[in-house]
């Protein structure tokens, strides 16, 4: 794995810790979490957290010493947010991301839905 | 004047062009001359209204807008410019100004939401073992599309794996890989970055649905060399009928409704009842027009009238 590439799973891997816990960790913690399957540098999980915090992923608060680090939003609000823009059910088209194809109500759907059992049907008899 | 008359006059002909052609059917026959007649009509325009305006202010030269503008710049005012020719000269760089940082505005707008995007990607997406190249987000509702860019992603929801059969998915892929590779989001943004200036031109607004349907008819039609066009008809019609919702009861009529403007209708008849490509000839004459109406404005800037 190449240094970005390892940075991004290691993101992952600790978001999904801090997402699991529902608590907020201290770096030392998110290490010892980690431990079980990772031999990881404690100054290695303090840049994962410290990039996370910058991104606005974590939000982080002060506990005598050290930082207490948790999950911005929850992981559902995220997959939300990665939804509302693939779906882009707004009329105000912008240019971020090239879809397929926008889903369409009413007459409009319904057409389509007997259009497709058209093809369907016709496939059908065709063999 | 001439050259401002001749520039303002071209930028007319831009407008009117953008007009006819919007709504226009036989550019869905050969969609990469369309989307080449567009970005001419586009660039041309915007060259002309600038021109113009500088053109007006540069007269006094009498050598043409080029000679009189490197003459401007050089600091060799020969007579007094007149309260016309200041006010020209700032409204043409002003629009010239506007034109870029609008161009500029999108590209940073733009750029912003594709690296949050790829961000959460990057957190939350996962690979799949059977599509190499592809992610997939955990979420019933069916989304397929790709984050343009040099390292471009394509992305399906499990909603999209669920609704599609496999071909039909490969066709689907097929199709945003065809954004991804011909970049057709760089197509898209000179039109959609005019919204920040004319937000409520029906004309801007206009060109930006014909040009947005072009590219994926484009889109299509790479797909359809890799996969069969029923394939990628059934997707798309099982993309643009999921969502689930009920349907008012009546009479099942198979016919489209034939003033449907809708994308995915247009699309989904093109790609059931095809329309014969563009003839050779009509395509090298859109091409030809797209080139000399680009080039137009620069010939019209060096002519020393």
């Amino acid at each position: 794995m190449d240094g970005v590439n390892r940075l991004g799973y290691l993101e992952r891997t600790v978001m999904n810790v801090l997402w699991e816990r529902g608590e907020p960790l201290t770096a030392r913690d998110v290490g010892r979490a980690l431990a079980g399957d990772r031999d990881l540098a404690h100054t290695t999980v303090m840049t994962v957290l410290d990039r996370l915090a910058k991104k606005g992923l974590l939000a982080r608060q002060r506990d005598g010493r050290a930082w207490r680090y948790r999950p911005a939003a929850s992981r559902e609000t995220y997959v939300a947010e990665l939804m509302l823009n693939a779906l882009d059910q707004t009329r105000d088209r912008d240019a971020a991301l090239a879809r397929f194809a926008r889903s369409v109500t009413g007459e409009e759907a319904r057409v389509l839905r007997s259009a497709l059992d058209e093809i369907e049907r016709g496939r059908g008899r065709g063999g | 004047m001439i050259t401002a008359a001749l520039l303002a006059a071209l930028s007319l002909v831009c407008v009117a062009a953008a007009t006819a052609l919007a709504p226009a059917r036989w550019p869905r026959r050969g969609p990469s001359s369309g989307i080449v007649l567009w970005q001419a009509i586009g660039l041309a325009w915007g060259l002309a209204m600038v021109g113009a305006a500088l053109a007006v202010a540069v007269a006094p030269y009498g050598r043409g807008l080029a000679f009189g503008l490197v003459a401007l710049v050089r600091g060799d005012v020969p007579v007094a410019l007149g309260p016309l020719r200041i006010v020209a000269l700032a409204g043409g760089t002003a629009l010239f100004g506007l034109l870029v940082s609008a161009l500029l505005a999108s590209l940073v707008q733009v750029g912003l939401a594709r690296r949050r995007h790829r961000t959460l990607l990057a957190l939350l997406a996962d690979g799949h073992p059977g599509l190499p190249g592809t992610l997939v987000v955990d979420h019933p509702a069916a989304a397929a599309y790709c984050v343009p860019g040099v390292r471009a992603r394509v992305v399906v929801s499990a909603g999209a794996l669920r609704l599609l059969a496999r071909d039909e998915l490969q066709a689907v892929l097929a199709h945003e890989r065809a954004h991804a590779r011909e970049r057709h989001d760089l197509v898209l943004l000179p039109f959609t970055s005019l919204r920040w200036i004319f937000p409520r031109s029906r004309i801007v607004r206009n060109a930006i649905d014909a040009v947005s349907l072009l590219v994926e008819m484009r889109a299509d039609d790479r797909a359809l060399s890799e996969q069969p066009r029923r394939l990628l008809a059934t997707a798309l019609l099982r993309f643009g009928a999921s969502e689930p919702r009920a349907t008012p009861s009546g009479t099942l009529g198979i016919a489209f409704p034939a003033v449907s403007q809708d994308p995915v209708v247009v699309r989904a008849l093109r790609l059931i009842g095809p329309s014969p490509a563009l003839p050779r000839h009509i395509q090298v004459i859109t091409w030809g027009t797209a080139g000399a109406l680009a080039a137009l404005p620069l010939a019209l800037a060096l002519l020393p009238l």
